[in-house]
C-alpha cells in the first residue's frame, strides 16, 4: 500500500510538471482548435497506455496492475484478465469480413481487460491557489466575460442559501441546491450562445441565471405565483423558459437524454449554428435513456453536448455503487484525512498534509472508470474535466460546441465534482455521509473561492467589489422571497388551461363543477387563488 | 409529409423495410433517411426523441412497431409527451402522433396482441382515436399531424388489408367525432376499430330478425364524443358496448360510466359491455377465437337487451 502511493506521487509530479498530457489521449481524435496545441506523446505514454495507435504489452502496467490489486488469498488463476492489449502486428492479420466491416484476425486468446489500470486524467486548468497551471490549453476568458461568470457564480451561492432557508422556513415546500457545482452550469452557459438549447436534469439553474433569468422570476417559480412563467404547475427548482432556451424540468431521470437527441435530430435538420446541451448526474449515467441516448446521438450524428455531472452522490448512493469503479478509490472518495481503507491490505492509516491531500486528491479522485469511457462505446468522443476549475469546464465546453456543430457529431463531458448541499431539502445527507468530508469539500475545493483568486489575480476584483455584491444581493433576495410569498397564485381557470390546446368538453365540465363547489364553501378555499 | 416539411416519421425499420405492416413503404425513398428515421430499438428513448424534436419544432409521427411495445415508452408518454405543455405552462407544445398496430391478430401471441387504449386512457394531456376504415384511417391520420396535442392513433393489426374508394380531394377527419355507421331505432351499440366489422356481421343477423341497430363507431376514444353517443341513446334508450380490450379497466368501462352519469335517465336498461376477458391472449387459434367477441354473442347480447 505503502509502496503503491510512493509510487502514484511520482506520477502526480508527473501530472504537474508535464505539459499537455491530453495529446497522448487524444493525438488519434483530437483536431486542434485555435488555442489548443498538437502535442507530441511525452514520457507518460509508456505509464498510460491508453493510446489506440501504440498498443503493446505493458508488462510496467501490468506490474502497477499487480501492486494495485493483491490478490493473495484469491486462489484463482487470473492469468486471463491482464492489461495486456493485444500484439498488433500487420503481416500477420489476415482480415475477415463480418457485419460492420473488416477485423483482423489474431490466434492468441486475449481479453481486453475490465479497466485500464490507470485512470483517464481531468482536464484542469487552475491549481488550488487560482493560479494558471504553466502551459496549459484553456480558451482565454475576457475581463467581462470572467467578472460576469464570478459575480454569476456567488449570485448562484447566494441563491441557493437563502432559498434553502425559505423551504427550511416553511415559506416554499421544496428546493435543490447547486452548492460545489456552480462552475459546471455557469462557466458551461458562459461558453455556449444564446441559440445553444438546454435540456438540464436539475441542478443547473446556473445557465437560467447566466442567460439573463432574474431573481425574481425564480423567486416566482419556487412560490408558484401568477408571475411564473410555468404558471405554478412545477414544483420549485423545475424552471423553464422558452425564450432562454431551457427547457422546462421534467422530474424522471434522464428522460431529457433522447429528447435532447431529438432536439439535435431536429436543428440537424434545419442546418442550423447551434447545438444541445443536455445534463446529467453520476445516478442518471444508470437509466436506460441514457444508455439509448448516447447510442441514437452517435448514429444519428447529432450535434448533442452531453455533460454528465459526477459529483459522487445520487442522493445516498455512492458512485461505488452506481457503477464499477475501483473499490479502494470509491474508499477514498469517503475518508479524504484518513486513507486506511477497508478491505485493503495495508489497514494502517495514512495522513498526509494538508497540500499533498489537495492534490492527491485531485488526481485520485478523478481516478476511476466513470463516465468518460463509456463514450468511446457509443462511438462518442469525450473529455474528463475538473468541474470545480471554471476555465477547464469553459475552455472544454466551448471546444466540445465546435466539434457538435461543425463536425456534427455528440460530444461526452464528464465534470467530476462533489454534492457539497444534500440532495434536497428532503434530503439530510449527514446520515450516510460524514460531514468531514463535505466540510472539506466545501472549504477547501470551493469552485466560486478557486475563480475568485484567478479574477482577484488579475486584477479584476476586489474585496470592496466582494462585499458590495455580497450585500446588495442578499437584499435582492430577500425583497424578492418576500414579493413572491405574498403574489397571488395564478387564476383557477390556469388549473384547466394548456392540458390541451383548447380545453375540450370533459375538462370544461370539470371547471364548472369546481366553481360550483366553490361557490357552495367559500370558506375552504384558500384566498390567495383568485376565480 | 409533402404539404409540410416538417412531418418526419421515427421508428423501427420505417425506412427502407417500409415499415413492419409496411405503411412507411416507399416513403424513405422519396423524402430521405433523415425525415423517414430508422432508430435503434429503444422504444423509450426515440419516444423521447420524438418529443424532444416537437418541442423544437418539427411534427413527428412516432411508430411503435407493435403497439405492446409502446409500454416501454410509457415513461416517456405519460410524464412528458402528456405533461410538458402544462408543466412549461404552455411555451413547450408537443405535436407528435404516436401510432402503432395493435389489437389481437392471428395467432401472434400474448405480447403481440395487446390493446393499449385501455393503459394510456387516463394520462392527461393526450387524444387517443382508433381508425379502422380506409376513409377514417387517412382522415384520422392527417388530422393528427395537425394537431396541436400529441395523439395516440390506434391502427389494428387485422385490418391493413382492407380496401376502399376513397376520396382524391383532400379531406381530414374530425378528431373528437364519433362516426355514425348504421343509423337505427331499437339499440345503440357502441364500437370502435376491429370489432365494428364483428358489429356489422351481428347487425345483418339481427336486421334479419328483425331488429333496427343503431351501430356507431367511437372512433375517439379520448375524449369520448358525447354529443353523437348522447343524441343515439336518448333515440333508443339501451346500450350495448361492444369492444376487444379488456373488461377491467377498459374503454367500455369508462364509456359506461361516462353513459350513466350523463344519460341515466334516458335509459331503460343497464348498459351491456361485451369484452375481451381478462386474460393474456393465447397463441391456439380456437382459444383465441374465443378471447375476442364474435357476432353471435353480440346478436345475443341485443336480444336479451330488447327484450
Amino acid at each position: 500500500m505503502a509502496l503503491w502511493f510512493a509510487k502514484s506521487r511520482t506520477i502526480i509530479h508527473h501530472l504537474k510538471r508535464e505539459v499537455g498530457f491530453m495529446g497522448v489521449f487524444h493525438q488519434n481524435i483530437w483536431t486542434s482548435s485555435s488555442s489548443s496545441s498538437y502535442m507530441q506523446p511525452g514520457p507518460l505514454s509508456s505509464i498510460f497506455p491508453f493510446n489506440s495507435s501504440q498498443r503493446f504489452k505493458s508488462t510496467k502496467a501490468a506490474s502497477q496492475h499487480e501492486h494495485l490489486y493483491s490478490t493473495d488469498d484469491d486462489g484463482g488463476d487470473n492469468s486471463q484478465a491482464d492489461i495486456t492489449y493485444p500484439p498488433f502486428s500487420e503481416e500477420k492479420a489476415e482480415g475477415l469480413d463480418f457485419p460492420g466491416g473488416n477485423v483482423a484476425c489474431i490466434s492468441e486468446m486475449r481479453f481486453l481487460s475490465e479497466s485500464t489500470g490507470m485512470r483517464i486524467p481531468c482536464y484542469s486548468v487552475l491549481d488550488g491557489n487560482g493560479e494558471i497551471i504553466v502551459g496549459s490549453d484553456y480558451e482565454q476568458l475576457s475581463e467581462e466575460i470572467a467578472v460576469k461568470m464570478y459575480t454569476s457564480m456567488v449570485t448562484l451561492q447566494m441563491m441557493d442559501t437563502m432559498f434553502y432557508e425559505a423551504q427550511r422556513q416553511g415559506r416554499i415546500s421544496f428546493y435543490m441546491t447547486s452548492t460545489g457545482e456552480e462552475a459546471i452550469s455557469i462557466a458551461a452557459a458562459a461558453a455556449l450562445t444564446a441559440d445553444d438549447i438546454i435540456l438540464p436534469q436539475y441542478r443547473e439553474p446556473g445557465i437560467l441565471l447566466w442567460r439573463g433569468f432574474t431573481i425574481e422570476e425564480f423567486a416566482s417559480q419556487c412560490f408558484g405565483n401568477k408571475d411564473d412563467c410555468g404558471k405554478g404547475r412545477q414544483m420549485p427548482n423545475h424552471y423553464g423558459s422558452k425564450k432562454l432556451n431551457f427547457v422546462t424540468i421534467s422530474s424522471p431521470i434522464a428522460t431529457q437524454l433522447p429528447q435532447a437527441v431529438g432536439v439535435a435530430y431536429s436543428l440537424k435538420m434545419d442546418k442550423k449554428d447551434a447545438c444541445v446541451v443536455t445534463y446529467t448526474g453520476d445516478g442518471g449515467t444508470s437509466e436506460g435513456d441514457f444508455h439509448a441516448a448516447l447510442n441514437f446521438a452517435a448514429v444519428t450524428e447529432a450535434p448533442v453536448v452531453f455533460i454528465c455531472r459526477n459529483n459522487g452522490w445520487a442522493i445516498s448512493t455512492n458512485i461505488s455503487e452506481q457503477f464499477r469503479s475501483t473499490y479502494l478509490f470509491s474508499c477514498l472518495l469517503r475518508l479524504p484525512f484518513s486513507f486506511s481503507c477497508k478491505g485493503s491490505p495495508c489497514t494502517k492509516p495514512i495522513t498526509l498534509s494538508g497540500t499533498i491531500q489537495c492534490f492527491f486528491l485531485s488526481a485520485f479522485l478523478s481516478l476511476g472508470d466513470g463516465i468518460v469511457v463509456r463514450g468511446r462505446a457509443y462511438g462518442i468522443r469525450s473529455i474528463r474535466v475538473d468541474g470545480n476549475d471554471a476555465l477547464a469546464v469553459y475552455s472544454a465546453i466551448h471546444t466540445a460546441r465546435e466539434m457538435a456543430i461543425s463536425e456534427q457529431r455528440p460530444v461526452l463531458v464528464e465534470a467530476l465534482s462533489y454534492r457539497v448541499g444534500h440532495h434536497s431539502t428532503s434530503d439530510d445527507s449527514t446520515k450516510y455521509r460524514s460531514v468531514d468530508e463535505i466540510e472539506y469539500w466545501k472549504k477547501v475545493r470551493d469552485p466560486v473561492n478557486r475563480f475568485r483568486k484567478w479574477v482577484e489575480r488579475n486584477g479584476w476584483w476586489s474585496e470592496e467589489e466582494e462585499s458590495e455584491l455580497r450585500s446588495s444581493m442578499k437584499k435582492q433576495l430577500l425583497q424578492a422571497i418576500q414579493v413572491a410569498e405574498k403574489t397571488e397564485k395564478p387564476p383557477l381557470k390556469e388549473l384547466f388551461s394548456d392540458v390541451y390546446d383548447v380545453p375540450p368538453p370533459n375538462l370544461r365540465e370539470q371547471e364548472k363543477q369546481l366553481r360550483e363547489t366553490i361557490i357552495r364553501y367559500p370558506q375552504d378555499y384558500p384566498s390567495d387563488v383568485p376565480l | 409529409m409533402d404539404r409540410d416539411p416538417h412531418v418526419c416519421v421515427m421508428g423501427e425499420d420505417v425506412g427502407h423495410y417500409g415499415g413492419s405492416y409496411k405503411v412507411t413503404r416507399g416513403l424513405a425513398d422519396k423524402y430521405g433517411d433523415l425525415r423517414v428515421l430508422d432508430t435503434p430499438i429503444a422504444e423509450n428513448s426515440f419516444t423521447g426523441m420524438g418529443i424532444g424534436a416537437a418541442m423544437t419544432g418539427l411534427r413527428p409521427i412516432i411508430e411503435g412497431m407493435n403497439m405492446g411495445f409502446l409500454l416501454l415508452a410509457f415513461n416517456q408518454i405519460s410524464n412528458n409527451c402528456g405533461m410538458l405543455h402544462y408543466t412549461s405552462g404552455g411555451q413547450f407544445t408537443i405535436p407528435v402522433v404516436i401510432r402503432g398496430p395493435g389489437g389481437v391478430g392471428r395467432q401472434l401471441g400474448a405480447e403481440h396482441s395487446q390493446r393499449l387504449e385501455s393503459y394510456f386512457q387516463s394520462i392527461p394531456g393526450i387524444q387517443m382515436v382508433a381508425c379502422s376504415t380506409p376513409y377514417n384511417a387517412k382522415g384520422l391520420m392527417k388530422a393528427a399531424i395537425r394537431s396541436e396535442n400529441p395523439v395516440i392513433l390506434f391502427e389494428h393489426v387485422l385490418l391493413y388489408n382492407l380496401k376502399e374508394r376513397i376520396p382524391d380531394e383532400e379531406y381530414i377527419c374530425n378528431l373528437e367525432e364519433a362516426e355514425m355507421v348504421r343509423p337505427g331505432e331499437h339499440v345503440t351499440i357502441l364500437t370502435y376499430s376491429r370489432m365494428r366489422y364483428h358489429v356489422m356481421q351481428a347487425a345483418k343477423t339481427l336486421v334479419n330478425k328483425g331488429y333496427d341497430p343503431e351501430v356507431i363507431d367511437i372512433r375517439s376514444l379520448k375524449p369520448f364524443d358525447l354529443h353523437m353517443i348522447g343524441n343515439s341513446v336518448k333515440k333508443t334508450h339501451r346500450v350495448l358496448i361492444v369492444e376487444e380490450c379488456m373488461r377491467t379497466g377498459g374503454i367500455g368501462a369508462s364509456l359506461t360510466a361516462a353513459i350513466t352519469e350523463n344519460f341515466h335517465d334516458y335509459l331503460d336498461a343497464p348498459i351491456v359491455c361485451l369484452s375481451s376477458q381478462d386474460v393474456p391472449t393465447p397463441y391456439a387459434g380456437t382459444l383465441e377465437e374465443w378471447t375476442v367477441v364474435q357476432p353471435a354473442q353480440i346478436v345475443t347480447a341485443v336480444e336479451q337487451l330488447c327484450q
